[in-house]
């Protein structure tokens, strides 16, 4: 093993220490002060948690492939309200409601067209014009949202179909649908990025853009892709979340974007490109939603934590330099 | 050789950036199997020229003709698909990818369902390090080798496809000799099985060690082309600048003030150990010793970029304790950095602004920079330095590599420093300019300045040095005098062959 490898498997097993740190303060804690009768760490409370981490965490896998690129995208909060709305609004036009059950399979798919449409728009414009993506999807994140509110105003868009609500509270081997939504994405995305051609131009494009044109590689093409890809998981997200409540407000999804990007830096992805891991953002995932889980346990509310979780960004950020530095044998700056 | 079809050949290329015409109605071709030489000074448009083959740049007039057929170069993918290959001058690398990914960017073996063949990867990728005869895996991080190891992974790119021509672009600028050695056998194999090779470089011996035909620029006008065999360096040189030049060693002998930095027993983890040296006011010292020897390492510690692990630094006579490059600056310390890409210089930022950077806090009035003050700083240390750009507005990263170097040289010596490192001052340099930063080197040294360089180019050392420090592996070999020194003695005191002799 080189040192190299030492390093690296330090950085990946690191999130997950930090995970098991959460677990053991919040217990020890919370037992101490036993302001809950219940403990913390009890599966129940395991899985449900894993549940509530799916809406975006599966954003977030989709954000760490964008910024592995070397990209960002601030709309898919807006992408996921709009393919909710989709979603919900198309199984009561009437000849939805006339193919019975059927007309579940064909709402998740406009709700997913929707997402990989706008998604395919964001990347044809960086793609095509070359700004930047932050102004790109900024731009777009607006627009979108005024898309949602055009559609229905002030007004939520509700629609109540029993049979998806079954699905989504269905627990298969222990897990939640949410969990198992969250987790094949995790899967596929992994062999996307670790073990496909797609994957590995997505790394060189972000650590070294110019040596990927030099070598040929189309770089518009992989931008297009890795945005539809995204598009499509901020949709996948809301076809889980809202195929059990069922019920869309116009303002949902707002600040996703900035979560899954917190839990993307938080699992070590390099906000520059070219660095970054898709199971160590599931890492991210997990630690933010425990974090807030156990600060609610332990009876602090919202606004507390979101300090918490804002001191603990930075904390990571600087140990994860003083650790880069450690390895360049010692080199100052 | 003549009768033969040209495997490329260019046609009255015309390329103009704004304010540079860069390349104004140059032609050129290549045979199988030749290897020919570019030859011009910095910003003569050797790169230029090579990138409008390799699809990079557009040119506004000329034609491009692969094999006699004439061919419109749209990207580096198609330059590639037709079998010409760019061995970039600037590292063009992704550093947090491994080797083999680096050597295939682009072209990574597929699996079926867009998978990499990772298996095959890393057979091929070993396969061409083999003959690259290098001592790194297909798997290592490229941000973990070194600067002339990552020039071996450019090379090896060279290597991936069955090329009809390669294009190097001053390769051997970051390489030892070992490992020149190794490039020149790939070269001939590849000459063997009739690719034609464009080879660019400043220096005249490998020139006319490898190359057939050697055509030369100047100004992006073509100026002729000479059979390798028939002609001499001076006439190159002619050719390229206009004048001859006087490279022969350095007998000066100036009168020497006191120490001015004195180094005892310095060691740095196991980076280097032990070493001990002075240089005096008005003296050259030289550092000679192969890429690794530790050289860089000790520039670094001396300009507070590293924590020395043992021994003392004295300037003056006094011991001093440098723990930053500000403490450094203050105390007259100058570096100026091997990598001028990545160490030395801001690319996205002009001319001016890279020259002045250190120095911008003493030349405000009032709240602001003064504009005037700095222009002035440029404006001096262009015409010392002879930086060719149409005027300090220019973004450093257009220039060409040689004046990138320039802008970082005199940024250091416009801080008028007492003591002034300078780690290979001349990688990537005409021999014109070099010859000028030579000068201005002993220069500084006559006004009393104590100067060091380091450097792995053999004339180089001989030619600025009044003496030579020999390092191998961490270690100081032996010191020589300009009197003591020969070519022979010094390469044996590199290769760690000699016994220490104080
Ligand atoms: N992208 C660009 N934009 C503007 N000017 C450029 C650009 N690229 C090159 N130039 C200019 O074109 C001229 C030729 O540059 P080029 O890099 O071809 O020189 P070179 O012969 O390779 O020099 P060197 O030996 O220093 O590498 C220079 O004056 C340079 O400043
Ligand atoms: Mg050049």
């Amino acid at each position: 093993m080189t040192p190299q490898d030492r390093k690296d498997l330090f950085k990946r097993g690191a999130i997950w220490a930090f995970i098991l740190v959460e677990l053991a303060f919040f217990s020890i804690v919370g037992d101490a002060i036993s302001v809950s009768d219940k403990a913390f760490m009890n599966v129940d409370n395991m899985l449900l948690l894993l549940k509530q981490s799916a809406p975006i965490g599966i954003i977030a896998l989709g954000m760490t492939i964008i910024m592995i690129n070397g990209n960002i995208d601030l709309s898919v909060g807006a992408t996921f309200a709009l393919a909710a709305i989709v979603l919900l609004d198309s199984m009561t036009w009437p000849f939805m409601q006339s193919l019975g059950n059927w007309a579940i399979p064909l709402a998740w798919v406009f709700a997913l067209l929707t997402g990989v449409a706008l998604g395919a728009i964001n990347g044809l414009i960086v793609w095509k014009t070359g700004v930047d993506a932050f102004i790109v999807t900024l731009a777009s994140m607006l627009g979108f949202r005024g898309l949602v509110f055009m559609y229905n105003g002030e007004q939520p868009t509700s629609h109540l179909n029993w049979t998806l609500v079954d699905f989504a509270e269905a627990q298969f081997l222990g897990l939640h649908t949410a969990t198992w939504f969250l987790l094949g994405t995790v899967l596929i995305l992994w062999l996307v990025m670790t073990k496909t051609v797609h994957g590995r131009n997505a790394y060189a494009i972000g650590n070294n853009r110019e040596a990927a044109v030099n070598a040929g590689i189309r770089v518009g093409p992989h931008f297009l892709l890795n945005f539809m890809l995204i598009g499509f998981l901020a949709a996948l997200s809301a076809v889980v979340f809202y195929s059990e409540s069922g019920s869309v407000n116009p303002n949902d999804g707002m600040l996703y974007e900035l979560w899954a990007i917190t839990a993307v830096v938080l699992g070590g992805t390099k906000l520059a490109g070219g660095y970054g891991s898709i199971i160590s953002t599931l890492g991210g995932v997990i630690a933010i939603q425990l974090l807030r889980k156990g600060l609610g346990h332990i009876g602090a509310d919202t606004q507390t934590v979101n300090l918490v979780i804002g001191l603990i960004l930075i904390a990571v950020l600087i140990l994860d330099r003083q650790l880069n530095r450690k390895g360049q044998e010692e080199l100052k700056i | 050789m003549s009768d033969q079809t040209p495997v490329l050949r260019l046609e009255g290329i015309v390329k103009t950036f704004p304010g540079v015409r860069a390349l104004d109605g140059v032609s050129f071709s290549v045979l199988p199997g030749e290897v020919h030489a570019l030859m011009g000074e910095n910003g003569a448009g050797k790169s230029t020229l090579m990138k409008v083959l390799g699809g990079i740049h557009a040119p506004n007039e000329g034609q491009i003709f692969i094999a006699e057929e004439p061919t419109v170069m749209t990207s580096p993918m198609q330059a590639k698909a037709k079998g010409v290959v760019f061995i970039h001058q600037e590292l063009s690398l992704a550093d947090e990818l491994s080797v083999a990914e680096n050597i295939f960017l682009g072209e990574l073996p597929l699996k079926g369902l867009g998978r990499v063949d990772w298996a095959k990867l890393y057979a091929d990728t070993d396969a061409i390090l083999q003959t690259l005869n290098v001592g790194f895996d297909a798997r290592t991080r490229v941000g973990d080798l070194s600067i002339a190891n990552q020039q071996m992974v450019e090379i090896g790119r060279a290597l991936t496809v069955d090329p009809r021509a390669v294009i190097f672009d001053e390769p051997t600028a970051s390489l030892t000799d070992a490992e020149k050695v190794v490039l020149f056998e790939v070269i001939a194999d590849l000459q063997s099985r009739g690719v034609g090779i464009v080879y660019i470089s400043h220096r005249m011996e490998e020139i006319f060690k490898i190359t057939d035909r050697i055509s030369v620029l100047r100004d992006g006008q073509y100026r002729g082309t000479l059979n390798t065999a028939e002609t001499d360096e001076d006439e190159v040189t002619q050719l390229m600048i206009g004048r001859s030049l006087d490279l022969s060693r350095n007998e000066s002998h100036h009168q020497m003030g006191d120490i001015a930095l004195e180094v005892r027993g310095l060691g740095c983890g196991s980076l280097f150990q032990d070493v001990s040296f002075a240089v005096r006011k008005g003296e050259v010292l030289g550092f000679y010793g192969l890429v690794g020897a530790g050289r860089t390492e000790i520039a670094e510690t001396i300009f507070g970029l590293r924590t020395p692990s043992a021994g003392q630094i004295l300037l003056d006579g006094q011991e001093v304790h440098i723990s930053s490059p500000i403490d450094a600056l203050r105390l007259g310390i100058s570096l100026v950095p091997e990598d001028r890409k990545s160490q030395g210089l801001v690319l996205s930022m002009n001319c001016r602004d890279n020259m002045t950077l250190p120095q911008v806090d003493d030349l405000t009035a009032g709240p602001f920079v003064s504009d005037g003050a700095e222009v002035a700083i440029f404006d001096q240390y262009r015409d010392k330095l002879d930086i060719r750009t149409p005027g300090w507005r220019q973004i450093v990263g257009n220039l060409s590599g040689g004046n990138q170097q320039k802008i970082v040289i005199g940024k250091w010596l416009s801080m008028r420093p007492e003591v002034l490192i300078v780690d290979e001052p001349t990688r990537g340099i005409d021999v014109g300019s070099k010859s000028e930063i030579h000068n201005l080197i002993r220069d500084l040294a006559a006004q009393g300045f104590a100067v060091i360089v380091i450097s792995s180019e053999m004339p180089e050392v001989l030619h600025v040095s009044d003496r030579i420090v020999a390092m191998h592996s961490g270690r100081v070999m032996r010191e020589f005098t300009s009197d003591e020194v020969t070519e022979d003695n010094l390469i044996q005191a590199i290769s760690g062959i000699t016994e220490k002799i104080a």
